[in-house]
């Protein structure tokens, strides 16, 4: 399945680039940060358990359980600082 | 419908924007205003400017759902928020957040309610230029506190 993957602030910087589309068979958001890890270099460090990432699907903040679907749009970004 | 949220990168000016919140119902007898701006020091440091990044699309989404959840919650009128983006300068004003009611007491909470709700909740990274470089702000451990009181968990920070 298609997947468009979003990344922001010091996680876009991190892997240079703020937006792709992967094809992967992922189940759920824990497997697809998994598979993006398993890539190594800047996104082994950028996403690596243990660092605080956030995760929205389909632009609402999820829960790395969330099962994936053909077409959704991931999010992975560092805690939100606004206001 | 009078729209609730802007993200823009131009200034917002409170007065049209409470003058807005009173002209939308005349049953409004409270309007409350929070108000954040960027400050010239943070963690010891001086701050030369802020550069904010966002969630286009995400950000209207999140903010639109605290607003409808605190219409649930509180006995309110109307809300409007307002979130700048891009470079800002200390003492720029960075986020409007304006609640109406018929009585001080809910627009009171309800401010409150939706600064704390935006502050773990909505896409917003901020960038600080100091003398040593450029960092990103760190979440804060007490704004996720702050949304526990109304019985949410933020689980940012």
């Amino acid at each position: 399945m298609k997947i468009q993957l979003r990344y922001f602030a010091s996680i876009r910087e991190a892997l240079g680039h703020g937006a792709e589309t992967i094809d992967t068979q992922a189940a759920s958001l824990a497997a697809l940060r998994d598979e993006l890890i398993a890539r190594g270099g800047a996104y082994a460090d950028a996403l690596a358990r243990g660092r605080a990432v956030r995760v929205a699907l389909n632009q609402t903040m999820a829960d790395e359980g969330a099962a994936l679907a053909d077409g959704a749009e991931v999010g992975f970004f560092p805690p939100v600082t606004g206001g | 419908m009078a729209e609730r949220v802007s993200i823009q990168t131009q200034d917002f000016d409170l007065s049209a924007e409470v003058a807005a919140l009173r002209g939308q119902d005349r049953g409004v007898g409270a309007v409350c205003s929070f108000i954040g701006t960027v400050r010239d020091r943070n963690e010891g440091q001086s701050v030369s400017t802020m550069e904010l990044e966002h969630y286009p699309g995400m950000t209207e989404k999140a903010i639109e759902a605290m607003i409808d959840e605190a219409f649930g919650r509180f006995d309110i009128l109307g809300a409007r928020v307002i979130h700048r983006v891009g470079l800002l300068q200390p003492t720029d004003q960075i986020v409007l957040v304006a609640v109406s009611s018929a009585h001080r007491g809910e627009s009171f909470q309800a401010c409150e309610f939706l600064m704390d709700y935006l502050k773990t909740q909505a896409p917003f990274w901020k960038k600080e230029q100091t003398p040593e470089g450029a960092r990103w702000v760190d979440a804060r451990v007490s704004d996720d506190k702050a949304l526990a009181r109304w019985g949410i968990d933020a689980r940012n920070a």
